[in-house]
């Protein structure tokens, strides 16, 4: 895809504009130049709103920055899926959608699991499928009870396999406490399907009477994370031996409702719980302030990762916060709650190494701010590209 | 981490840039230019900046091997890897790098076989593992990496492996400083001088900057603290109205750098007559290409390359931010038209380009910040 | 790109010398040495780690000595900031 040229005419235009029409504050007299600050400042509004603007795909095809969970995929998902089926059920692109059937609200959730490897330290295809899928629920705020499974298979794959699988999905399922009640089974040709892809559905019913949703964030509250993160990203991508590398590394997946319902007794009045899957912590970050339109602030120092994921992403120049994980909950709770959700986490072993990692604020909207270990500050934007290709 | 969180301090961060202060004279600015890419990178993505004077500007540079190549030199690397049989293996850097009808994910996309390797030897896997295709590795880098592609060229020869070749687009350090140096738009006080490329070059090459030119230069490390205490030596040279070259990463570099090294590119590489650089125009003596003994190792000669010279885009103003006349921001198209997913040009789409670096990183109010931090009492201001 | 990290050196291969196993905070990749050829490195030395070669050894002495210059003045702050404080209580 090459720049267009009606693009680049276009944000020409916007920025003759900008020095014409009287978007400047006051000048002090016998100014004939902004000082730079202020120009910078233009600048960074002028981009606020190219950012704001509807999405587009300019891609012809689909690249692997469409899977990878970052901004691609939020543009596909709202120019493609959401222009399409636009409904308002569909328009907060929560995890689950919430419905009313019949008097009793659910929520239905639908994934698909294509990771590569199939097995890998910690767990396989199968764990990922019924925890991603009951997580999905769980932080919705809705007890999970019934799954579907759907199985692509590979011409060629090995049966016992699948059994494999398919055994660790009852493991999982059981720990769970839900039942998977329907299915379906396809055959492609070899080649195709990378031996075996997973797709489900979940449904479950909503207790609670809260609200649940990242657009409900205000200024003051605090963002908690269940544990370390990274470790299921980073497991599967030296899982896959490309990279020669060894690390004492499993996926973190697991299922959350149990550390959920946790939480939910002991602050009632969560904001909202996310599961960090694609694109990791940060993405959850840009979900938060962008769909609540406010400023979050979160310390380098205070996001908890275990030694080998750093030493792994170091060696990979990867962002520890943008890797994958399988099983750690990020929830919004007001400010004066915090302290009662960690301790309410860390009474359970899922969240053993709970901690508050940031605040939402009212000030630069839409913007993720890092407090760097060393005390300065950038910030943290949606990914761009796939650093970590098929994690989930 | 060793070698790592130590030179992350906090603490020590606050008493250099007190010092750093204490040396500035009232009234004056003090440019200095980055380098390297990889400082660029560790600029904004440490804030370091929050801990610098008003005063103290650092200059962002052209040493992001990445952002220097012009579309035409993608172009041909694009044209390789279409060519039936082969697979071009390639840094994650270079993948989104724009050339006139697109990328190497975008090729990717469209079906050609271009894998992301970690290493050069990676390469040679993938050739061992599929003897009867081509793998070409397209190699990019300073003198950081090019002992590492002349390694693996060593390796392949010693192997016999036939099915492998080099699209060298290695770049020298030196000519580009020269160049920025000669530049009439830019005054500079001094220099923060490469790191890694130093590890193999080492310090020498830079000493005309100070004995010619009058400009202090000081060897940095890409920690945070490496890079404060850098700033520190040079201001503190300037103070004493001195230039030298200094070498602050002498945990790494050695003076000397690494002979091993040299002579490895030396048997595979030669300096070619000229290259030509985005936004610098063409250098000579400043790239390297394969030694007619690894001729069977050059995609150059074991290909043809359509070798068509592509302008950049009209609104592309790499050039003048790789020359530091221009703030990323200050570019016209600069996060609007051009933004990492859809860059316009290689300062946006390389990790260590400025204006992803200040788009990543950077794109904040700084005054709200520094208000932010005073309120908080927390901040470095 | 010039992405470069320290890692330690913790096994050697005999019988492919070019080739070493470092560790980066526990996570271990083997590596070239080939570029340290002329004083190849030992077990419990560390190295700089660049696309999967060691580019140079990690001198422990100089990084000590920057160490120490950069607590000299940390603690030279502390001292005056010290000193500041105790001013301003007077």
């Amino acid at each position: 895809m090459s720049a267009g040229s009606g693009w680049i005419s276009d944000a020409l235009r916007e920025h003759e504009q900008g020095h014409d029409h009287g978007e400047r504050p006051e000048m002090p007299a016998g100014r004939t130049e902004l000082p730079v600050t202020d120009r910078e400042q233009q600048v960074l509004d002028r981009i606020g709103r190219a950012r704001r603007r509807r999405p587009r795909v300019r891609e012809e095809r689909i690249t692997m920055s469409h899977g990878a969970g970052g901004k691609a995929t939020q543009s596909l998902i709202e120019a493609v899926f959401l222009d399409a089926f636009r409904n308002p059920l569909l328009e907060p692109l929560e995890d689950a959608a919430s419905l009313s059937v019949g008097g009793a609200r659910l929520a239905l959730t639908t994934d698909s699991y294509v990771v590569s490897p199939l097995f890998f330290p910690g767990g396989n295809i199968g764990d990922l499928a019924v925890n991603g899928t009951v997580n999905d629920l769980s932080v919705s705020g809705a007890t999970p009870l019934y799954l579907t499974a759907g199985f692509i298979l590979e011409e060629g794959f090995p049966v016992a396999d699948l059994e494999r699988v398919v055994s660790s999905m009852r493991d999982a399922a059981m720990a769970a406490g839900v039942s998977i009640v329907t299915g379906d089974t396809k055959v492609v040709q070899r080649g195709k399907a990378d031996g075996c892809y997973v797709n489900t559905a979940g449904v479950g019913i909503i207790a609670v009477d809260a609200l649940l949703g990242v657009a409900h964030a205000q200024p003051g509250d605090a963002i908690v994370v269940s544990g370390p993160v990274g470790d299921h990203g980073i497991t599967v991508m030296l899982a896959r031996g490309e990279l020669d590398i060894e690390a004492d590394v499993s996926s973190d997946t697991a299922p959350l409702n149990g550390l959920i319902a946790q939480l939910l007794d002991a602050v009632p009045d969560v904001r909202a719980m996310r599961d960090a899957t694609r694109g990791g912590v940060a993405t959850i970050l840009n979900e938060i302030a962008r769909a609540a339109d406010v400023g979050v602030l979160v310390s380098e120092d205070a996001i908890p990762v275990r030694a080998e994921v750093r030493g792994a992403c170091e060696l990979l120049g990867i962002d520890p916060m943008y890797v994958a994980c399988e099983g750690r909950l990020v929830a919004v709770v007001p400010g004066d709650s915090a302290d009662a959700a960690v301790k309410a986490l860390r009474s359970h072993p899922l969240g053993a190494e709970a901690a508050v990692i940031g605040a939402v604020a009212a000030d630069q909207p839409g913007i993720v701010q890092l407090k760097t270990s060393f005390g300065g500050t950038r910030i943290v934007d949606l990914l761009v590209g796939d650093p970590l290709p098929r994690i989930c | 981490m060793r070698f790592v969180d130590e030179f992350r301090d906090a603490d020590k961060a606050h008493a250099l840039a007190a010092k750093i202060a204490a040396l500035c004279e009232p009234g004056r600015e003090y440019k200095f230019m980055e380098v390297c890419g990889g400082h660029t990178h560790t600029i904004y993505k440490h804030g370091l900046e929050d801990y610098l004077p008003e005063q103290v500007v650092l200059v962002h540079g052209p040493g992001c091997p990445v952002c220097v190549i012009p579309m035409g030199r993608v172009d041909d690397a694009v044209a390789l890897a279409s060519e039936p049989g082969v697979i071009m293996t390639s840094f994650g850097d270079m993948m989104r790098v724009p050339g006139s009808h697109g990328s190497f994910f975008d090729a990717k996309a469209a079906g050609t076989d271009i894998r992301m390797v970690y290493s050069p030897l990676d390469s040679l896997k993938i050739a061992r593992q599929n003897p009867d295709r081509q793998v070409v590795f397209m190699a990019i880098g300073f003198e950081t990496t090019a002992p590492s592609t002349a390694v693996t060229m060593l390796r392949a020869a010693a192997e016999g492996l036939a099915n492998f070749s080099v699209f060298c687009n290695h770049v020298t350090i030196i000519p580009a400083i020269k160049a920025i140096l000669d530049s009439p738009d830019l005054r500079l006080d001094g220099f923060i001088g490469p790191g890694h490329v130093s590890t193999v070059i080492g310090c020498r090459p830079y000493e005309f900057i100070a004995r010619d030119y009058g400009k202090p230069v000081v060897v940095a490390g890409f920690e945070p603290l490496d890079i404060l205490q850098s700033i520190y030596m040079l201001m503190v040279q300037l103070s004493r109205g001195r230039s030298e070259v200094e070498n602050q990463y002498s945990r790494v570099v050695p003076w000397d750098g690494n002979l091993v090294a040299l002579k490895a590119i030396g048997e595979t590489m030669e300096l070619r007559p000229y290259f030509e650089w985005r936004g610098l125009g063409f250098i000579s003596h400043s790239a390297l290409a394969v030694r007619q003994p690894f001729a069977a190792m050059d995609a150059e000669r074991r290909f043809s390359v359509p070798g068509v010279r592509v302008a950049d885009p009209k609104a592309c103003q790499c050039g003048e931010v790789l020359k530091g006349v221009l703030k990323p921001w200050e570019c016209k198209v600069f996060g609007t038209a051009c933004t990492p997913e859809t860059p316009i040009g290689t300062c946006m789409v390389s990790p260590e380009g400025a204006c992803a670096a200040y788009y990543n990183y950077g794109r904040m109010n700084r005054h709200r910040v520094a208000e932010a931090a005073s309120a908080h009492s927390a901040g470095p201001a | 790109m010039c992405l470069g990290i320290p890692g330690e050196v913790i096994e050697l291969d005999l019988e492919r010398p070019d080739l070493a196993k470092v560790s980066v905070s526990g996570v271990r990749r083997l590596i070239n040495i080939a570029l340290l050829a002329d004083d190849p490195p030992k077990p419990g030395e560390w190295v700089l780690i660049h696309v999967g070669f060691a580019l140079s050894k990690i001198d422990e002495h100089e990084a000590a000595a920057a160490m120490q210059f950069l607590e000299s003045i940390g603690q030279a702050y502390e001292d005056e900031m010290a000193a500041l404080r105790e001013s301003l209580i007077e």
